[in-house]
């Protein structure tokens, strides 16, 4: 019963893994992967004298560090806040509202993005028209990119992530709770008390099964943010899986997009073990092997 | 607690004991409560409202006044011009269907199928299967090679297919499925087997119907991934097909003024009176509406199905 997925996992996972010897190539297309002339870590060699190397891991890194620092402390927010909300109707409402933006796709996203921040006719320079303020011209302000993509991120994902905290809190006995309300514990204290640390647990759990993807990137959501060849945000927007893609579709340059690859899955690879090797320290019945 | 009594308390109130005081701490948590979440959920309404307003005003408001909640010029022209050719936006609706119901059919009988496989305690080679599918998620050949694969190899460029297989099947949607069968007891497997059942009996008469609530909540898992597919429609489909998936075809709307002129060609307007900038948010409200109306009704399920996926299997 197991064939179908062994056989699907064969093909689409397993078989392209030998084509990363391209890394170790100069491809050109005549020759195809196995025929084109070996050059060793040339390619290598070459990403890091350029910088490219760098750049890309850093913002891969530091965006992905962003969103889940960012976002757990979001989604813990607003799992606290709704559990203090009496009224039904308003909780149900509101948590509605806030998946909303996750059952779009990436496309979307990158259009609602536009029709706030376009130079011309985007809602933000309206606003800070309205308010007498110059207009920000968006899309070509490297700067500005980190908060944007960071915002978007947040947008998107926290009303959906926060149902594993709200779950979590439903787990909380209310007798602890309610012996701490007799001893004369206000609403802060309960909060920093009780419910913070009972969450503890889930959020390290959350924090080290994301660490494990740390080298990966939100392809969707840079793509369709930034567009296909802004290069002038390239600075502050550039992580690696745009750069595979782009060395693929734009630069068909398949080595040098191989190498990114191989680098991303090693480094990434390491980053698992030892994260699981941490979850195994803090929490042997999480770890995942 | 099992999953299911924590599930119906989501999004209702907890039981709380008669409060003992009301003190001022109470309250203020209650208000920033009240005033955090409602911002937080208007500022998710307000940018699909920002599309649905400005698809809904003339051009010319939009190149005076921006984009705007309110249409300053009341005007259906966007839409009139995407339904002129309707053939294009019914053509783009029927292939995303038709992935979107193919590939959840294909994909959550597969997922369930081997689900339920790997959790069966008789069954030897369990652990490495799981492993080997697991392992996938760690280490990849990367994108190159794969782009390689399905057009060189397997000659798929051009062909539905590449936009079908490749999301069949994902180990997270594995690992779910298992950790849900796993609660139904391996009693039941046992003694139909002593009744004589084969496996694949014990699996489509016993195992199926008693997983009802995983099967939805994967399958729309699945849906929701296929509808909103636009990457391996974007790497293997080529612009020149006349039909693609719907959210390619609102990434090239969105991306490109000469492919919505293009679109607009076979309408008696003049090329430059074609109005791009409403006609890309006319396009999003009739490519992304059927999702949004939807999506309230099958909003729990998702909602279990990320609790469930949270637990490990």
């Amino acid at each position: 019963m197991c064939c179908p997925a062994v056989i699907f996992f064969c093909i689409f996972a397993y078989l392209p893994m030998p084509g990363l010897y391209l890394a170790f190539v100069k491809y050109n297309y005549t020759d195809g992967i196995f025929g084109s002339p070996f050059v060793g870590w040339d390619n290598f060699k070459f990403l890091i004298m350029t910088g490219d190397l760098w750049r890309l891991t850093f913002n891969t890194v530091a965006y992905n560090l962003a969103f889940i620092l960012l976002g757990n402390i979001a989604q813990i927010t607003v799992a606290i806040l709704l559990n203090e909300i009496r009224k039904k109707w308003f909780k149900k409402v509101s948590q509605t509202l806030m998946f909303l933006p996750y059952f779009i796709s990436a496309v979307l996203v990158g259009l609602l993005a536009y029709n706030i921040l376009s130079y011309d006719y985007g809602l933000l320079n309206g606003v800070l028209g309205a308010l007498g303020m110059d207009p920000v011209k968006a899309y070509s302000e490297p700067h500005l990119w980190p908060f944007i993509i960071i915002i978007t991120y947040l947008w998107q994902t926290t009303g959906y992530g926060s149902i594993i905290y709200f779950a979590a809190i439903m787990g909380l006995d209310t007798e602890i709770v309610e012996a701490a309300e007799i001893d004369g514990a206000n609403a802060f204290q309960r909060i920093v008390h009780i419910v913070i640390p009972w969450l503890k647990p889930t959020f390290i759990i959350l924090l080290l099964f994301s660490l494990g993807g740390i080298l990966k990137g939100n392809f969707g959501l840079f793509f369709n943010l930034v567009g296909a060849n802004n290069t002038a945000l390239y600075a502050s927007t550039d992580i690696i899986e745009t750069y595979v893609f782009r060395s693929l579709m734009t630069n068909f340059n398949f080595s040098m997009g191989s190498a990114v690859s191989l680098y991303q899955s090693i480094f990434g690879f390491v980053v698992v073990l030892t994260a699981n090797w941490i979850v195994k320290k803090v929490s042997p019945e999480n770890s995942l092997f | 607690m099992d999953i299911n009594s924590k599930m119906d308390l989501i999004g209702s109130t907890p039981p709380r004991p008669a409060r003992i005081r009301q003190d001022k701490s109470e309250i203020i948590v209650r208000w920033a409560g009240y005033i955090f979440i409602s911002l937080f959920a208007i500022s998710c309404l307000l940018p699909f409202l920002l599309i649905l307003g400005t698809s809904f005003t003339s051009e010319s408001a939009v190149k005076q006044h921006g984009f705007n909640i309110w249409p300053h010029e009341f005007s259906t022209f966007a839409y009139q011009i995407v339904f002129e050719n309707p053939k294009l936006i019914i053509g783009s609706y029927l292939v995303t269907m038709g992935i979107t119901v193919v590939g959840t059919i294909v994909g959550l009988f597969i997922v369930a199928m081997t689900g339920y496989a790997l959790q069966r305690p008789d069954f030897s080679y369990r652990n490495r299967i799981s492993f080997f599918i697991y392992f996938t998620t760690l280490f990849s050949g990367g994108l190159v090679p794969f782009y390689l694969l399905i057009t060189q190899y397997l000659e798929l460029k051009d062909n539905y297919l590449a936009v079908l297989l490749p999301g069949l099947l994902t180990p997270f949607l594995i690992i779910m499925m298992k950790s849900f069968v796993r609660s139904i007891p391996h009693a039941i497997t046992e003694s139909a087997k002593i009744d004589g059942a084969g496996d694949f009996t014990i699996f489509l008469r016993l195992i199926l119907p008693m997983s009802t609530p995983a099967l939805a909540t994967i399958g729309l898992f699945i849906a929701l991934g296929y509808w909103n597919e636009w990457y391996h429609a974007m790497l293997f489909l080529s612009p020149d097909m006349d039909y693609r998936p719907l959210q390619l075809f609102l990434y090239n709307v969105v991306t490109s003024a000469d492919f919505i002129r293009n679109s607009a060609a076979s309408s008696n307007v003049a090329m430059s009176d074609v109005p791009l900038e409403t006609m890309k948010m006319a396009t999003a409200v009739v490519a992304t509406g059927p999702v949004i109306l939807f999506y309230p009704f099958v909003q729990r399920y998702f909602i279990k199905g990320i609790t469930v996926g949270a637990v490990k299997g």
